[in-house]
């Protein structure tokens, strides 16, 4: 059996959404064009616009900027407050927290070196951020506050409307990364009071290599594609990929539709597995339910770290992913579990679990057995289980 | 960066059959407790080394026999990854009858030469070298249990790349050998710092006391001083040739020989002269100089005086020199 289960970083497409992909191909048109290929796609288009404009609660004055990724999202709202400094603004502080992603913080360490000021406010043993810092942070100088929706690793969701009027208290523009919210959560981009929002398609069961930046009407924006003008008004350039935003479109309306399967269903085999695993003696689990994606459990099981475990689960056809610092190109450990207020050793030794729809009851059953008997089989070979002592210690930092 | 950079490498995938074996099935996982040493007239040694908060601990045991300081039986645990545990296993069984005295030469490097399935292969990939560092290390920390000495007398201190085992002298010897100026050649030439990167410069994922770039300022700082005080040397001696001298050489030279043939001669007659310049004029020199008091004015300044100092110069100093007065 083949249990995928790492679903905050990337899902399989969806049936449904494949099928309109597929079928859209053909409508290769380019928009700006003027003879039957440029309407049809026109239309095409039109109607995917319909279904992200109503699925996702924006505004017509607003923009939704289709992109390829959050990352290109991200990058394009950093870089705008960038350019407004770089072209003179006084305002050359951005607050971000330090549960975000690369594509984040990327960017912002780029935004440092051209001489912008960056703050990243923590977070708290529930992986929420720490409002009162992050308001305590706001100075004279800030112009944006960015921070993500909810973290893939933790699953804490942020109290986005908090910090939006903590925003607009103080005029600064607000930004969150949304990649982990469509199809976990309801989404309506007014009511969350956002000034930019990103996604990715390929988070919530659509293709990878789409998403959007959304962008409320009247805010700051600058463009980081430059291009044709008939595209997009000129604010990101690059010829469209039909199809792709056809398919997005379509993974919107179905994560809609989905939630109340979310709720009951998927939540469900999430609460289930959670229980099982936590009977395991030594076993801790991350953010209570109340602040967490309901697709998701981040669990430790001490002694054993967790690339040791990603290969055991990985022999039985189980995909999972890890904080672990072993796990990495660059051996550095998760700093957002890091921040859960533990030691490294708890990065090192979590395992994170996130369903999706199309994962089943059986499939459940399954990990269930397998993580009982590799945690067993791991800690055999731990020596946090060993029974005899060591004479003699030498601790040295790595 | 170039194609090969482009798609991440897969960890996993360049780890040798042989790890993959020992991760799925150790062979020298477990533990001895007092009873079993006391069953084989032995002495038990268990050592640890790391801590589960670096992300990587191990602990090995060891039955030794007093009479002849064999290790008669080894055996680990640990909390790490895949690569830890299998390179943890390989190291306890490799101490397997060897003297205490010799194993404590088993090194990270022969672990991992044991775990390749062919002799040119990496059995795991570069970052991952450093997960089997703690091999040795756990070795030097048992070793110096059962003689009861403190594992600094075992460790060689001069140890800069503990994933390639590269000493401080090796790389000394690998700038001076090939003349290195880039932190990039240490790399490729002595393989120190390819692994986990930490040792190249400061910000990798260990602190290190030293780093590749500390040492290759260092030994390039000795070197050109050192290139410096043998041209002084060979100048004094009068060995060294024109072409051979830095600019300051070349001036004091020049200077020297002014001093001695020309100054006086102009001097008598109320005048002087200095070296403005000496430029490279392949294959000239040339050097600019000014007349000082009456030498200014002396029509001679542009033919005989000029013609005797030139002359004097070639003689001397180099045959391709040229005077410019300005």
């Amino acid at each position: 059996m083949e249990v995928y289960l790492d679903n905050n970083s990337t899902t399989q497409v969806d049936p449904k959404v494949q099928e309109v992909y597929v079928d859209t191909i053909a409508k290769f048109g380019n928009i700006n064009v003027i003879y039957n290929k440029g309407i049809e796609a026109r239309a095409l288009l039109n109607d995917a616009y319909d279904k992200l404009y109503d699925g996702l609660g924006a505004a017509d004055e607003d923009d939704i900027l289709i992109t390829s990724s959050t990352t290109e999202g991200n990058n394009a709202v950093l870089k705008t407050f960038l350019t407004e400094f770089l072209k003179g603004s006084e305002k050359n502080h951005i607050i971000s927290t330090i549960a975000e992603h690369s594509s984040i913080k990327s960017p912002l360490k780029f935004c440092k070196d051209m001489g912008m000021d960056v703050t990243y406010v923590g977070t708290d043993e529930n992986g929420l951020i720490k409002i009162d810092e992050l308001e305590a942070a706001i100075t004279d100088k800030t112009c944006l506050i960015s921070c993500l929706i909810a973290s893939n690793e933790t699953g804490a969701i942020q109290d986005i409307k908090a910090i939006s009027q903590i925003a607009k208290k103080h005029g600064v523009y607000f930004h969150s990364d949304g990649a982990q919210a469509i199809g976990k959560m309801r989404v309506d981009l007014q009511d969350l009071g956002v000034d930019y929002f990103t996604f990715s398609a390929h988070k919530f069961h659509g293709p990878k290599g789409v998403g959007a930046l959304y962008v409320k009407g009247g805010v700051p924006y600058h463009t980081l594609i430059h291009g044709a003008k008939n595209v997009m008004g000129g604010k990101r350039g690059g010829s469209l990929y039909n199809n792709g935003v056809a398919a997005m479109a379509r993974a919107v309306e179905l994560a809609n539709i989905n939630l109340s399967f979310l709720d009951h269903t998927t939540q469900g085999l999430r609460n289930k597995l959670e229980d099982e695993l936590l009977k395991i003696p030594d076993t801790k689990s991350y953010v209570p339910r109340e602040y967490r994606l309901k697709n998701l459990v981040a669990i430790s099981f001490k002694g054993i770290e967790g690339e040791a475990m990603l290969w055991d689960m990985n022999e039985s056809g189980i995909y999972l992913s890890t904080g672990s610092s072993c796990s990495s190109e660059d051996l550095e450990g998760s700093a957002v579990v890091e921040a859960l207020g533990e030691k490294t050793e708890i990065a090192n030794a979590t395992v994170m679990f996130a369903l999706s729809k199309f994962t089943t009851n059986e499939q459940i059953d399954y990990v269930i057995e397998k993580v009982k008997a590799t945690v067993e089989r791991l800690r055999e070979i731990s020596m946090t289980y060993a029974k005899q002592e060591a004479f003699s210690v030498h601790l040295e930092e790595h | 960066m170039a194609r090969n950079d482009l798609v991440t490498g897969n960890v996993w995938e360049q780890y040798s059959k042989k790890v993959q074996e020992r991760m799925n099935s150790p062979k020298a996982m477990g533990e001895f407790s007092e009873e079993d040493a006391k069953a084989r007239d032995a002495k038990l040694i268990v050592a640890d080394f790391g801590a589960e908060s670096c992300g990587d601990a191990v602990r090995l045991f060891w039955l030794v026999d007093p009479k002849t300081d064999i290790i008669l039986d080894s055996k680990f645990k640990s909390f790490g990854c895949g690569t830890a545990i299998a390179s943890s296993d390989a190291m306890a069984e490799l101490c397997i009858g060897r003297k205490v005295d010799d194993a404590i030469h088993i090194t990270n490097t022969e672990v991992e030469a044991f775990l390749r399935d062919t002799p040119d292969e990496p059995a795991v990939p570069p970052q991952k070298m450093h997960c089997s560092v703690m091999a040795y290390d756990v070795i030097l920390e048992a070793a110096a249990q059962y003689k009861g000495v403190d594992r600094s007398e075992l460790e060689n201190q001069d140890i800069v790349c503990e994933c390639a085992r590269k000493t401080r002298k090796d790389i000394v010897d690998a700038i001076r050998e090939h003349n290195i100026t880039e932190v990039e050649q240490i790399v490729e030439i002595t393989k120190a710092g390819s692994y986990c990167k930490s040792c190249v410069r400061e910000g990798g994922h260990e602190a290190k006391d030293v780093y590749l770039v500390d040492i290759l300022a260092e030994v390039r700082e000795q070197m050109e001083g050192e290139k410096l005080t043998a041209a002084a040397d060979t100048t004094q001696s009068g060995e060294n040739s024109f072409d051979k001298m830095t600019i300051v050489q070349r001036i004091k030279a020049v200077d020297a020989i002014i001093e001695e043939y020309i100054r006086p001669m102009l001097v008598m007659d109320g005048g002087d002269m200095e070296i403005i310049d000496i430029k490279e004029n392949t294959p000239y020199y040339d050097i600019y100089i000014r007349y000082l008091g009456a030498c200014s004015s002396c029509a001679t300044g542009s033919t005989g005086t000029l013609y005797a100092i030139e002359s004097t110069l070639k003689q001397k100093v180099d045959e391709n020199i040229r005077v410019l007065p300005v």
